[in-house]
């Protein structure tokens, strides 16, 4: 499949390179490589569709097993990062918005700049070295510490959630300052993006003629602000934390490598480099699919937020 | 309540201007006039600051673009140098506004009753039930034949003419005593234009309110207003009786209701408006009762 276009063979990736040609042949046939093409790719999309992503070659577990560990790992990094996203960059692109040309819209812009323009390995590795290593405010890489490892049995392998159901409040503790620093760091890229686009959906909001009614009614800053204009936005918002938010959950490779983050972006990496295709390509697919399913999710929410597209 | 001899409105040398990178644009240059219990129409070609007054007078001009004036007042009260947390009691429940287009300015996604009920509560402590049932009233009479079914529609869901007519009762719930119309039928049809004109007329006329009507369009001022003023360049250049528009003296009203088809005396070209320079300068004529 995808891994006949790459330079490497698969068998080879499996026994080695000391293996003898019958080893070698034999491995060939379990592998089913002496099918035809199209054959192994109904196989394969047969396997997909009851779950059954192949085994990894390089921890040989079962792909979907592997992912099942890893996923939750991301999507808890994910949806804090995301989370820290909306809170402070929805008010912040707002507020940029209203008070125009202002010191805060001045503060947003250069905010935005940074977070689009930054390398995250760069600001990752300067968290890391001030907040970690000088002030030491925060745990440093990895999910939790040592000593509290293996002690909650996952529930949805998040360990945030995890630890709070089963009641253990060190490990909450010691997780949610591991996770604080890499998800702080997420959040500022989507804020960046996200305060930018709130800014600019409100800007043309404010300046149409339903403000100036709201406004004519007497009502108060707020209410005009939040009540009609904030209102208008929303769909236009879902979209745009939609693509945040995806783009975290498959994107943050780089933040999982430097914070030594077992999730899926570096699972993916990692076995990349080890020419372990069924992990890629389970992994792919995965992301894929959540990216497919959260655009359907925020096409759903348009329905409930605008009338107009009932 | 309110003494009969006090003008609902009173305005003296009124600006209202823009800071451009080019210096100061000025889109209303000095102009006065007062408002009594009466219906003033004020007409205009675009740009010349009609609008812009309508706005100045509810203190609703976009920042960069400021007011100044000799006098504001509204019902003796100054309106001028209040705090914008005064200014706010005032709009809607004193002096409100009906604008251009119902399709820009209603919003989408709140309901009409929502919006209606809004204008309500804002103004007076009533209950929810309450503001419904005078939201329905209210609709009902601006001649929506199914207010319940109304009440809950959305503005896409309504023709522009009822659109209009929603505006209205929006604006006229809260009870205010003036009433400024910016071109309210100029994005409907003519068939719907009158019907939506006269409900107006009837409502402002039963209240005893003082309207402000703004129009490109002379006819139907004069049909409407008791009072027409003429602005051309930022400034009122003639005041005369809606009855008496045909004597009218200055050029540009001349040359206004020169170039205005007649059914009864058809001609075969109407008069192109020929623009002097000079009114441009000439010093705006007061308008105060």
């Amino acid at each position: 499949m995808i891994g006949r276009v790459m330079p490497i063979d698969p068998v080879l990736a499996v026994i080695g390179e000391r293996a003898t040609q019958a080893q070698y042949d034999e491995t060939f046939r379990e592998l089913g490589l002496d099918r035809p093409l199209i054959v192994q790719f109904g196989i394969y999309v047969g396997n997909v569709l009851q779950g059954d992503f192949g085994t990894s070659i390089r921890t040989g577990q079962q792909v979907a097993d592997d992912i099942k560990r890893v996923f939750p790992a991301t999507l808890e990094l994910a949806t804090l990062g995301t989370l820290i996203g909306v809170f402070l960059g929805v008010p912040l692109g707002v507020v940029a918005a209203v008070r125009r040309g202002s010191w805060i819209d001045q503060v947003s812009r250069f905010v935005g700049l940074i977070g689009y323009s930054m390398p995250i390995f760069w600001l990752g590795l300067v968290g890391l070295l001030l907040f970690y290593g000088i002030l030491a405010w925060v745990a440093g890489p990895g999910r939790v510490g040592i000593f509290y490892q293996g002690i909650v049995e996952p529930i949805t392998g998040m360990l945030l959630v995890d630890s709070l159901l089963r009641g253990e409040w060190a490990v909450f503790k010691d997780a949610f300052s591991h996770i604080i620093l890499p998800a702080s760091l997420l959040g500022y890229y989507s804020l960046a993006y996200i305060s930018r686009m709130t800014r600019s959906f409100m800007l043309e909001q404010l300046n149409s003629e339903y403000v100036t009614t709201a406004r004519v009614k007497g009502l108060s800053e707020s209410t005009v602000i939040w009540k009609h204009a904030f209102r208008n936005i929303r769909i236009q918002l879902i979209t745009v934390i939609a693509l945040a938010y995806a783009n975290l959950l498959e994107g943050s490779v780089l933040t999982e490598i430097i914070f030594a983050w077992p999730g899926i972006g570096q699972y993916i990496t990692t076995s990349l480099l080890a020419n372990d295709m069924n992990s890629v390509l389970g992994g792919t697919i995965v992301i894929g699919t959540i990216f497919v399913c959260l655009n359907i999710f925020s096409d759903l929410l348009y329905r409930f937020f605008d009338p107009r597209s009932k | 309540m309110t003494d009969a001899s006090t003008n609902l409105l009173d305005i003296e040398n009124l600006w209202v201007r823009f800071p451009t990178r080019n210096g100061i644009f000025d889109a209303v240059r000095g102009i006065s006039f007062s408002l009594g219990r009466e219906r003033l129409g004020i007409v205009g070609e675009s740009g010349s600051g009609k609008s812009m007054t309508g706005r100045a007078i509810l203190r609703l001009i976009r920042k960069p673009g400021f007011i100044t004036a000799d006098r504001m007042e509204m019902d003796g009260e100054d309106i001028l140098n209040v705090p914008e947390t005064r200014m706010r009691k005032l709009r809607g429940h004193k002096a409100s506004m009906i604008m251009q287009d119902p399709k820009f300015s209603l919003n989408p996604v709140m309901t009409v009753g929502q919006q209606i009920t809004e204008a309500l509560r804002t103004h007076e402590k009533v209950s929810k039930a309450e503001a419904r049932k005078r939201g329905l009233a209210m609709l009902d009479r601006v001649a929506i034949r199914e207010p319940e079914r109304v009440f809950d529609l959305y503005p896409h869901e309504v023709s522009g003419g009822m659109g209009q007519r929603i505006m209205i009762a929006m604006m006229l719930i809260p009870g205010p005593e003036i009433l400024i119309a910016d071109e309210p039928t100029s994005a409907l049809d003519v068939s719907v234009q009158l019907q939506v004109l006269e409900i107006m007329d009837e409502l402002v006329r039963e209240r005893g309110m003082g309207l402000i009507f703004i129009s490109h369009d002379l006819n139907l001022v004069s049909k409407f207003c008791d009072r027409i003023v003429i602005m051309y360049a930022g400034r009122i250049v003639e005041v005369c009786e809606a009855g008496k528009l045909h004597e009218a003296t200055h050029p540009y009203t001349r040359g206004l209701l020169n170039s205005v088809p007649d059914l009864e005396h058809p001609r075969d070209r109407l008069e192109v408006l020929q623009r002097d320079p000079a009114w441009r300068e000439a010093p705006s004529v007061s308008a105060l009762l």
